[in-house]
């Protein structure tokens, strides 16, 4: 064999992809189905957060603040090992899938509360001074006028940042998730080929371009000139 | 005057910032109809005073009554007061991301609770006295300085106030777009809006007030009809203020 047919052999063994590729489309789809849930739940909870924080309750804000930190500074793959094989000794026993969707959902809500806080300090004061100048409340100001603008001033770190961490939902082949590097590496051990990660990749690919092409419509299409 | 008929009486009003003091003791009672236009270099304290009528900024000490609603009450409440009163901000505070339209409705709807058609009704009829119903689909951006002004000022006019608070409403046009926004006031005014304004447009003191308050360090030094404090001030701090605004 020459060297050419060596690595086609080893990377795109196309007898190997056609054996394991029913398994990455599964994996496919329980990424697709995991990064779902996180995205939502993530920023749904981070947002509330933000929301919360602005009310300025000083204990509930010092207690925001240290689980942001918290959930900013541990590395996402030990808060899942810390969730799948230590809650069971308090009685839980959540699956990998779910202890992976709690573990990114805290790490996506801890970064996109900072970044959504960031975006509600960032709308100027005259804002906060106009809406409430014409009666509204300090809730109607923040839902309909703060709001509004914040999310849109902070929709580029929040693309960014959700994709770095929906990638995360790799991590979950640690706790035993059928995910799609979890299929693949499960394909190279049967197969003794490391073509199914080729595979794995491609799925990646498939998965991760349309979204990180949708972040990029995202941010032009709200992007408004000050 | 009596102070019984005043739409708006503030009483005794001081405020610190720190160890700043910014108001020493203000007294400013505004009968219905009335223009008054309040003036002074600039840190005397004019629009602390004026944020000071909203309750924008809370005074340390005094009282202040609008329309007979004591604003420093706890009991109060704030907001419903607030739509009583008018602002309208030097650099125009226009919601970026709604249409003149939508800033004017927003708090006819969120706030008088009117439905959309009839928010809207009142949103194109404020803009129309603005002279600017044919810009209600524009965003902020799309609008001049000018123009953005008058959105503001048809965004407080729109919830019929008792009296409205200008804080120096053109210190931020070009000087070409000034007189768009001093024609809608003075029709304002012709109205029988009751209106304070803190302004450096003497021209339109002289020409629209009924009364002018000259205010330097926290403290109304003098106080009168225009012709007087123009024409015959008697406070040095005063003349020495005409002195410089004539040599630029």
């Amino acid at each position: 064999m020459t060297n050419w047919e060596q690595f086609l052999f080893t990377f795109f063994n196309a007898k190997v992809m056609a054996a394991y590729l029913p398994k990455i489309i599964d994996g496919f789809f329980l990424t697709v189905w995991l990064a779902l849930l996180i995205v939502l739940s993530g920023l749904a909870l981070g947002l509330l957060l933000a929301v919360v924080r602005s009310f300025r309750i000083r204990p509930v804000n010092w207690l925001i603040v240290f689980l942001v930190d918290l959930f900013r500074a541990l590395p996402p793959l030990v808060i899942i090992v810390l969730i799948y094989f230590g809650l069971p000794s308090v009685g839980l026993a959540p699956s990998g899938f779910v202890s992976t969707w709690l573990s990114l959902t805290f790490v996506l809500a801890a970064f996109a509360e900072e970044i959504f806080w960031a975006g509600i300090l960032a709308v100027p004061k005259g804002q906060w001074e106009a809406a409430r100048s014409t009666g509204m409340g300090f809730a109607q100001t923040l839902g309909w006028v703060v709001l509004p603008q914040a999310v849109r001033l902070t929709i580029p770190p929040l693309t960014n940042r959700t994709i770095a961490i929906t990638k995360g939902t790799a991590l979950g082949s640690v706790v035993a998730v059928a995910e799609i590097l979890s299929q693949a590496s499960a394909g190279v051990s049967f197969s003794s080929n490391p073509s199914p990660l080729t595979l794995g990749a491609i799925a990646y690919l498939v998965l991760f371009v349309p979204v990180v092409a949708f972040g990029r419509w995202v941010e032009t299409r709200f992007a408004w000139k000050r | 005057m009596l102070s019984g008929g005043a739409i708006l009486e503030a009483r005794g009003i001081h405020k610190h910032f720190g160890h700043l003091h910014v108001l020493k003791g203000v007294d400013l009672v505004v009968a219905p109809r009335e223009l008054v236009f309040i003036i002074g270099p600039s840190g005397s304290g004019k629009s602390t005073l004026l944020r000071c009528c909203n309750r924008l900024e809370e005074p340390s000490s005094g009282s202040v009554v609008v329309d007979g609603i004591d604003l420093l009450d706890r009991r109060t409440d704030i907001n419903a007061a607030r739509r009583r009163i008018g602002m309208v901000f030097q650099s125009f505070n226009l919601y970026p991301h709604m249409t003149a339209l939508g800033n004017v409705s927003l708090a006819l709807r969120r706030v008088l609770g009117r439905s959309r058609e009839e928010a809207e009704e009142i949103a194109h009829a404020a803009l129309r006295r603005v002279g600017l119903d044919e810009k209600a689909n524009a965003y902020p951006l799309e609008l001049s300085g000018g123009q953005q002004q008058r959105v503001a000022i048809a965004r407080a006019i729109a919830l019929e106030p008792r009296v409205m608070l200008f804080d120096e409403p053109t210190s931020a046009l070009d000087p070409e777009l000034v007189g768009g926004v001093l024609k809608v006031m003075r029709e304002l005014r012709e109205s029988g809006m009751t209106m304070v304004v803190v302004s450096h447009e003497m021209g339109f003191a002289r020409a629209a007030a009924d009364r002018v308050l000259f205010m330097d360090h926290g403290l109304v030094v003098e106080e009168g009809p225009p012709a007087q404090i123009f024409g015959e001030p008697r406070a040095e701090r005063l003349r020495g203020f005409l002195r410089d605004l004539d040599r630029h």
